[in-house]
Order: C-alpha cells, then sequence, then structure tokens
C-alpha cells in the first residue's frame, strides 16, 4: 500500500509538472520594429492646419470611486481631503477630463523626429501625474518618485516589452522608452492597487489629452484625410473621419457615451 | 494487542506533534499566499530571491503581503526540512523516511516557482501552478501528519466492502475531482479560463462528494472512515457558499478602485477551505486504503497463503 501511496503522489506532481510547466511564456523581445522609415518630410508651416475641440460626456455620471489610502500613513498624509479614483473625472462644464484624442491614421508614410524631451509621469501622494499621458515611440518617459514611500513601476503592454521596477523615495527617475506604438499601456503600482495611468505611444506627435476644460488642440498637422481617435478609460473609444485643408482650423467634437 | 504487533508500531509524539504543527503552519502560509493574489501584491516586490536587494524591505501596502509570504514560505521550508531530518532519525518505515524528502523537494520547488512568477511578471502557467502546487504540498504535510499518528498504527475493525465502485475506488475519485476543480479555480482566479468548467467542476465534485458520504455513512462505522466523510460534507457546502460569494463579490466590486475587503476576505477563505477539502479527501482516501488494507493483512494472517483458497 505504501508504494501505492508514493506512486500516486508521484503521479500528481508530474501531472502538476506538466501543467506548470508547460509552456511558460516568455517576455516579448524589445527589438523594434524599425522599418526603414521614408525621409522624414518637413511640416511646411505655411500650410499646416489645427484640430480642435471638446470631449463631452452624455448620460448619467457614474459615481465616483473613494479611494481608501489610510492603511499608508505616506500616502494619506499628501492629501487634505478625500482621494477619488481618476478613471472618470467629469469637469464642470459636462466635458470629460483624461481622454486621449490622437490621429488615428492618415499619416502613413511620413515619419518624425523623436522629441529629445522626456515625458514625466511623477508619483505624488500615491497617485500618478498625470493620469493619462502621450509619448512618441522611442521617447524618453521619466516616472518620479515624489513620496516618501516605495512604489514598484509596472507597465502592462500587449504591443511594447513588459516590465517591473521598484523605486525608493528619492531614488533616481526611471527612465524607459517604448519601442512600438500602443494605445493604451496601462501603468501599474501593486503595492498601491488603485495607482493606475496610461501611457499612450504614437509614432508621430498628433495627440492630446483633455484637461479642466475637457478641450484638446492638435496642431501643425498637414492638410489631409485623417481619421481621429478618442480614448477614455471607462468610457471606451470612438473615432470620426474628418479633412483639413491648408491653414485650416478645424472644431470637432466628441461625444461619448456611458457604454451598457 | 500481539507482542508481534506492538513490537511492529513506531510511534514519536513529538515528532506526529511537529509534523501536525507543520500541516497547520501550512495551511496559514496557503491564506498568506491567497492574500498576496487577492490583493493584486504578486508584483510589489520586482525582485527575488532578496525584496528591493535586502532580507527586509519596508513592510508597506503590497510588500507587505509579498515579502509577508515570502517570509512565512522560508519558515514553512525551515519547518519542512526539520520534519525530514527528524523522520530520517526516528522513523523505522523506510518509504516514509522518504515522503519527509519529497516534501523538502516540494517546498523547493514551490518556493522557486513563486520566484519565477515574480521574476517573468505573472505568467499564468507557472501562477496556476504555484496555486496548485501548494494545494499538493499542504496534502502532504497533512498526509506525513497522519502517518506519524498512532491511529494510523493501530488495528481497526477490517472494512467489509460493499458495493460498485470499492469504496477505495471512490474515494480516490474523490480527491481527484476536487483537486482537478482546485486547478480550474486557479485558472479562474488567474484569469485564463471563464468560471464555466469551474461550474461543471463544482457539479462534478458535489455528485463525488455525496455519493461517497452516503456510502460511508449507511455501510461503515469505522471512525477513522465517518469523521473525515463528516467534515467533506461541511467542507463542499462551505466551498459552495463562499464560492458563490466570491463569484458575486467580484462582480459586485469589478470597477472598485482597489480590492475591497469582502472580496478579499470571501475568496481567500474560498482558497483556504478548497485547501481543506482537498486535505480532507486525500486522508479519507488514505484511511479507506489502510483499512482496506488491514484486511488483506488479517486475511493472510488467518488464511497463510499455502492455505489459502483461490477462487
Ligand atoms: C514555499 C512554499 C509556498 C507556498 C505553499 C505558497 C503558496 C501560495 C499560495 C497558496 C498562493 C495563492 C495562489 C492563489 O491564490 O491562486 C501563492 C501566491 C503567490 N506566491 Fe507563494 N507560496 C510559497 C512560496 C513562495 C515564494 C518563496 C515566493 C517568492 C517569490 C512566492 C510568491 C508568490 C506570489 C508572487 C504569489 C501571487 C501569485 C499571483 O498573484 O499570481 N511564493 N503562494
Ligand atoms: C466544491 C466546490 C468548489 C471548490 C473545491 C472550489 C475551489 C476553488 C479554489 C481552490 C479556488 C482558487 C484556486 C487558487 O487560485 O488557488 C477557486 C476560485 C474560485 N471559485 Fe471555486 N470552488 C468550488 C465551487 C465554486 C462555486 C460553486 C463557485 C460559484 C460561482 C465558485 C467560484 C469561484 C470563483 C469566482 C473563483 C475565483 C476567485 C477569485 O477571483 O479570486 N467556486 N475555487
Ligand atoms: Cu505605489
Amino acid at each position: 500500500m505504501n508504494l501505492r501511496n508514493i506512486a500516486a503522489f508521484a503521479s500528481l506532481f508530474l501531472l502538476l509538472l506538466v501543467i506548470g510547466c508547460g509552456s511558460a511564456e516568455q517576455p516579448a523581445e524589445e527589438t523594434a520594429a524599425t522599418e526603414a522609415a521614408p525621409a522624414a518630410e518637413p511640416i511646411d508651416p505655411a500650410t499646416a492646419a489645427t484640430i480642435s475641440g471638446k470631449v463631452s460626456f452624455e448620460g448619467t455620471a457614474p459615481r465616483r470611486r473613494r479611494i481608501r489610502m489610510d492603511a499608508e500613513v505616506a500616502c494619506a498624509q499628501m492629501h487634505s481631503g478625500p482621494v477619488y479614483s481618476e478613471n472618470f473625472v467629469l469637469n464642470d462644464n459636462g466635458t470629460l477630463r483624461n481622454a486621449f484624442v490622437y490621429v488615428k491614421s492618415g499619416l502613413e508614410g511620413r515619419s518624425f523626429p523623436t522629441p529629445p524631451d522626456a515625458v514625466v509621469l511623477d508619483q505624488k501622494g500615491c497617485m500618478y501625474t498625470p493620469h493619462v499621458v502621450g509619448a512618441m515611440v522611442g521617447q524618453t518617459v521619466r516616472v518620479l518618485n515624489s513620496d516618501q514611500t516605495t512604489h514598484n513601476v509596472h507597465p502592462v503592454p500587449k504591443n511594447n516589452r513588459e516590465w517591473n521596477r521598484s523605486q525608493a523615495p528619492g531614488a533616481n527617475a526611471i527612465e524607459a522608452t517604448f519601442a512600438r506604438d500602443e494605445i493604451m499601456i496601462p501603468v501599474k503600482c501593486n503595492v498601491h492597487p488603485w495607482m493606475k495611468s496610461y501611457i499612450g505611444v504614437l509614432k508621430h506627435p498628433y495627440f492630446a489629452v483633455t484637461g479642466e476644460d475637457g478641450t484638446f488642440e492638435i496642431g501643425n498637422l498637414p492638410p489631409g484625410d485623417y481619421t481621429l481617435g478618442v480614448w477614455h478609460e471607462s468610457l471606451g473609444s470612438s473615432e470620426m473621419q474628418i479633412s483639413v485643408a491648408a491653414q485650416e482650423s478645424k472644431t470637432v467634437d466628441f461625444v461619448l457615451e456611458k457604454a451598457g | 494487542m500481539t507482542e508481534r504487533h506492538k513490537s511492529a508500531i513506531s510511534h514519536h509524539p513529538w515528532l506526529h506533534r511537529f509534523a501536525v504543527s507543520t500541516a497547520g503552519a501550512t495551511i496559514l502560509l496557503i491564506v498568506a499566499g491567497a492574500l498576496v493574489t487577492s490583493n493584486q501584491a504578486g508584483l510589489a516586490v520586482p525582485d527575488w530571491p532578496l525584496s528591493y536587494g535586502t532580507w527586509m524591505p519596508p513592510m508597506v501596502g503590497g510588500i507587505f503581503y509579498e515579502h509577508g509570504h515570502r517570509m512565512i514560505g522560508a519558515s514553512v521550508g525551515l519547518l519542512t526540512i526539520i520534519l525530514a531530518l527528524w523522520l530520517w532519525r526516528a522513523e523505522r518505515r523506510s518509504w516514509l523516511r522518504c515522503l519527509g524528502f519529497i516534501g523538502v523537494a516540494v517546498v523547493v520547488l514551490q518556493g522557486v516557482l513563486g520566484g519565477i512568477t515574480v521574476l517573468y511578471l505573472l505568467p499564468w502557467p507557472v501562477s496556476v501552478g504555484h496555486a496548485s502546487l501548494a494545494q499538493l504540498f499542504f496534502c502532504l504535510m497533512v498526509s506525513l501528519a497522519l502517518f506519524t499518528s498512532k491511529g494510523w498504527q493501530e488495528e481497526t475493525p477490517p472494512l467489509t466492502e460493499v458495493g460498485v465502485p470499492s469504496l477505495p475506488r471512490l474515494s480516490i475519485a474523490t480527491a481527484l475531482a476536487v483537486f482537478v476543480q482546485l486547478v480550474l479555480g486557479a485558472t479562474v482566479r488567474h484569469q485564463v479560463l471563464g468560471i464555466v468548467p469551474h461550474l461543471l467542476g463544482a457539479a462534478l465534485v458535489v455528485v463525488v462528494v455525496a455519493w461517497t458520504v452516503r456510502r460511508v455513512l449507511l455501510h461503515h462505522n469505522q471512525k477513522a472512515l465517518r469523521q473525515p466523510v463528516k467534515a467533506l460534507a461541511i467542507l463542499t457546502a462551505l466551498q459552495l457558499a463562499l464560492g458563490m460569494g466570491s463569484y458575486l463579490a467580484r462582480l459586485a466590486t469589478a470597477d472598485a478602485p482597489q480590492p475591497q475587503p469582502l472580496m478579499v476576505a470571501l475568496t481567500v477563505a474560498h482558497v483556504a477551505a478548497g485547501a481543506l477539502l482537498l486535505a480532507t479527501s486525500v486522508v479519507l482516501a488514505l484511511q479507506t486504503h489502510r483499512l482496506f488494507d488491514q484486511r488483506s493483512a488479517i486475511e493472510s494472517r488467518l488464511f497463510p497463503a499455502t492455505q489459502r483458497v483461490h477462487p
């Protein structure tokens, strides 16, 4: 019987090993798909157009969700009042904050230089500032820790390499780049599970994030036909076709509705 | 009790108590591990084997769960090693001495799986493997506690078999069904498969458990069988309720900005009760086999091989 027992255990372990070790996924490689890009065709400022507008909300706004950070003094003491989740922020004028507006298509065949300055993502009061940010492929993203507590910085991309690094108080900024375009890359902290932000990565500089007045402006755009996309954390995405003529200042408004 | 039987017993009360404590520490470790998952703290500490480059990082937020789990894991590892060495020195049954070291091998493998899942950012096969191996390791520790108990080596009224399938088979089927259900549960928890396979598994578990419980309660009066079977019935009912609760709590808090205490409590309890259910089903299977084997042992004593009539 005893041998039988041992054999039974052994076969269970083997079964498990098969399950456990079967197909451990390797993280994707960071090799950028550096296609031979066409030479950067300069944008002629004399013909460049501008798209601007606002992103507004229709429907009944969901209840704002309170974040509980009492368990962590270093986080809580940075806030004077209650802290709410930034997944849905309705401005007083009925517009939405933190909507990401970008040119989704129409710029194929052009290439754009990577901006030399970094995009900054700060961690302050155990919240990411800004909550939503855009960057170009290859552009440096600097992650700062302005808190007296430890964070881990953990982007969860689908199309880029995933990584996870710790950042103690006073530690150097973490600098990272993303090799491929992706809408949107969530960034999480697992020490403070409410901490979440999103980075939109594009091959061109034509994007904007709506702020306290819910407006956006995308300038210096060559005339042409484009698909303009908008992404919102809780309301999903939508898009529209537009054409802009030389020097045109076009106004485009998005209305997002509560899904479901 | 015959002279021959007395000398065959190898019982060390303190060794047994130590084995029981190790099993107790292991269920606490499973609770600690489940707290990591429910609090989404699996990656709060990005490095391994060190944590933030030290053995003792600041125990804030998710680090408290993740590093706390690692420390309890290391302590259970230590207990397992002591138990194996103790068995090696004191125990006469050689298969049991081996089992002690198998325990060490499993706990080391489990720790390494935990490390790999951190370094590779929680790939689901490794996370599900870590969750499942944890359950098997707990069963192993419970079995060691059972094997070192005095009762395990005492003679009991032999099992009179009634029915098809036989109770040994039925009890093994129960343990297997519960184990498969635990793995399916881990795939729900780590978002691999949806809830449907796990619900089908629950139905299967209920059927097999009910069958086993009924068989034992109606036809067998040994305490060694009736006790685990009652625990099995209670734990299964509890587990159905906790599973339902976990499901509803997950639904209700799907858009919450952070893990909510009630959801954490229910899901952690569901994991822990799952471990207890599996261990109970394994104890029942082992006891069934012991009683069954004792019958053949007694038969062979009463009718030595030369006289036995082969039909
Ligand atoms: C040595 C004995 C250990 C046991 C019995 C054990 C057990 C467990 C259990 C039961 C869970 C919960 C699984 C679930 O809820 O699905 C868990 C999660 C976890 N354990 Fe362990 N653990 C051990 C050691 C370790 C070690 C040494 C590490 C080191 C890094 C580790 C890292 C983790 C992580 C990161 C998780 C969360 C996984 C996820 O959320 O996907 N464990 N562990
Ligand atoms: C006897 C039956 C059952 C057993 C033995 C069982 C066992 C388990 C275990 C052990 C886990 C976690 C696995 C791990 O990660 O370590 C789990 C997860 C889960 N089970 Fe069950 N379960 C049972 C029935 C049910 C039922 C009836 C429901 C009802 C809907 C349910 C819903 C869930 C859910 C939602 C999860 C994932 C929890 C989470 O997201 O954290 N279970 N189950
Ligand atoms: Cu943090």
